[in-house]
């Protein structure tokens, strides 16, 4: 049964258990804090993507062999993308936005292999990346600017009496920043993985039918092939686009008055 | 798994298993049958899948799972960031950066290359002219000093040939003038000889002024 049920896939389990915080001291009281298949593959994510780059730069060649290109390249790539919205006052938090981008890819991608666990799909997980970001603005932004940053609510430009209209859909669409970023790349990973895995199911269950099974499941077959290859497509673009957005927020922490 | 559970449970409704049910639910008070008892097929698929979060709730939306995520999220996001900003970004950043010293490098070397060679450019063109408009004036002075030569020595010939031409010409006039001279001798000669066969002898004077009357 759990071979072909779509929500398995998403289930945590524990690896060790580590401790309890509070809680009475009966089972599921109190906050367990365990290592997990999510944590294992966090941390597998973190030790592909720093051997990839450590492994690309070894020998610090001035014409680049294929793995120092292709690590050059995601550096560039992030670099050119956060100072092309940020300005180069933003730079100061490349490491920050190309954490973020490594580690929402990675995630997106290693979920692509049969029987990984996915930590991208869990709300949770996004919405603390998303939290990371919004923090990371909202702290720089009052740091920097004091409450000069109170002026992201207030573009300039706007006529006084347009401003009791666009301030308050200005404080929303701030607050609800966490909430869309991290609920696209949730949704995202989350329905890609759910199809996926029901067009499988459907190939499982039509070729225990017999020979007439066989034939009719080769329709959902290639439709699962195709949605591998668009779900690889959205676990890039769902990376970019964290990136993207992440770097635009911080955009508004170092120039808040746009 | 969850109906195997729930299958073993329904065969078998004893005391104990009703214990259990209800032990899982806290104390909660139990309606009917155990195995119509939604906690307890829960808490029995807990077990069957061996410390599972399994609670019966969407596992992204289970609540139970949250603190584990958070903990190994700040851990891993925490060391990748680290990791980042200290090792893997600074190596590439340092060679991308020594590469475009070394091509800045280069392409400085080879512009002060070119202004060397368009200034060596520069001076030969320079030496060049500087040549031709010497060769041009040794040309032209050479042409001069021929041309002055040519001109003193054309003069001197025609000079020499204007005092020849003037002195043969002077000795023609007095050749001429002596030989009209005796022209008048002739004349009077024959004059006197032809008149004294037709008439007698006549005077040389008298003849001689005849001659010169006719002359005239």
């Amino acid at each position: 049964m759990a071979g072909t049920d779509p929500i398995h896939q998403f289930v945590i389990s524990d690896i060790v258990e580590l401790f309890t915080i509070g809680g009475d001291g009966t089972e599921g009281s109190g906050l367990t804090f365990s290592f997990t298949n999510s944590g294992l593959f966090m941390v597998v994510s973190v030790v592909l993507t720093t051997t990839f780059l450590l492994f690309a730069s070894r020998n610090r060649k001035l014409v680049p062999d294929r793995w120092q290109l292709a690590g050059e390249m995601s550096y560039t790539f992030i670099a050119n993308m956060l100072r092309s919205s940020a300005g180069s006052e933003g730079m100061r938090f490349f490491p920050f936005v190309f954490s973020m981008f490594a580690f929402v890819l990675v995630g997106n991608m290693l979920g692509m292999f049969p029987y990984f666990f996915t930590y991208t799909s869990h709300i949770i997980v996004t919405f603390g990346l998303a939290m990371t970001v919004i923090l990371v603005v909202t702290i720089y932004g009052f740091a920097r600017h004091g409450l000069k940053f109170f002026k992201l609510f207030a573009p300039s430009g706007v006529p006084a009496y347009v401003l009791p209209i666009v301030i308050p859909i200005e404080i929303v669409s701030f607050l609800s920043r966490p909430i869309s970023l991290s609920v696209r790349l949730f949704g995202n990973v989350l329905a890609g993985h759910i199809t996926l895995k029901v067009f499988t199911g459907f190939v499982v269950s039509l070729g225990a039918l017999g020979a007439l099974g066989w034939l009719g499941a080769l329709l959902p077959m290639i439709m699962a092939v195709a949605i591998t290859a668009l779900e690889v497509l959205v676990s890039a673009v769902q990376a970019y686009v964290f990136a993207v957005l992440t770097s635009m927020y911080l955009n508004d922490a170092v120039h808040p008055s746009h | 798994m969850v109906t195997q559970a729930f299958a073993q449970e329904a065969e078998t409704p004893t005391e104990q298993n009703l214990d259990a049910a209800i032990d899982a639910t806290r104390g909660e008070p139990v309606e009917g049958a155990v195995g119509h008892d939604p906690t307890a097929d829960t808490h029995a698929t807990t077990e069957a899948h061996g410390g599972e979060h399994d609670s019966g709730v969407f596992p992204p939306f289970d609540p139970a799972t949250f603190p584990s995520q958070l903990l190994w999220l700040a851990i891993t996001f925490g060391a990748l960031y680290l990791l980042m900003s200290k090792l893997a970004l600074p190596r590439i950043g340092g060679i991308l950066e020594n590469r475009k010293h070394i091509i800045d490098a280069d392409l400085a070397a080879a512009d002060a290359s070119r202004q060397k060679t368009d200034a060596a450019i520069a001076a030969y063109e320079t030496a060049l002219a500087e040549a031709k408009s010497k060769a041009q004036g040794i040309a032209d002075q050479n042409r001069e000093t021929i041309q002055a030569d040519l001109a003193a020595k054309r003069s001197a010939v025609e000079a020499d040939l204007g005092a020849k031409l003037s002195a043969a010409e002077a000795r023609i006039a007095s050749t001429k003038a002596e030989a009209m001279t005796h022209v008048d001798e002739i004349a009077t000669e024959t004059a006197q000889t032809v008149v004294t066969q037709l008439v007698g002898d006549v005077s040389t004077d008298s003849v001689r002024a005849a001659v010169a009357k006719a002359k005239e």
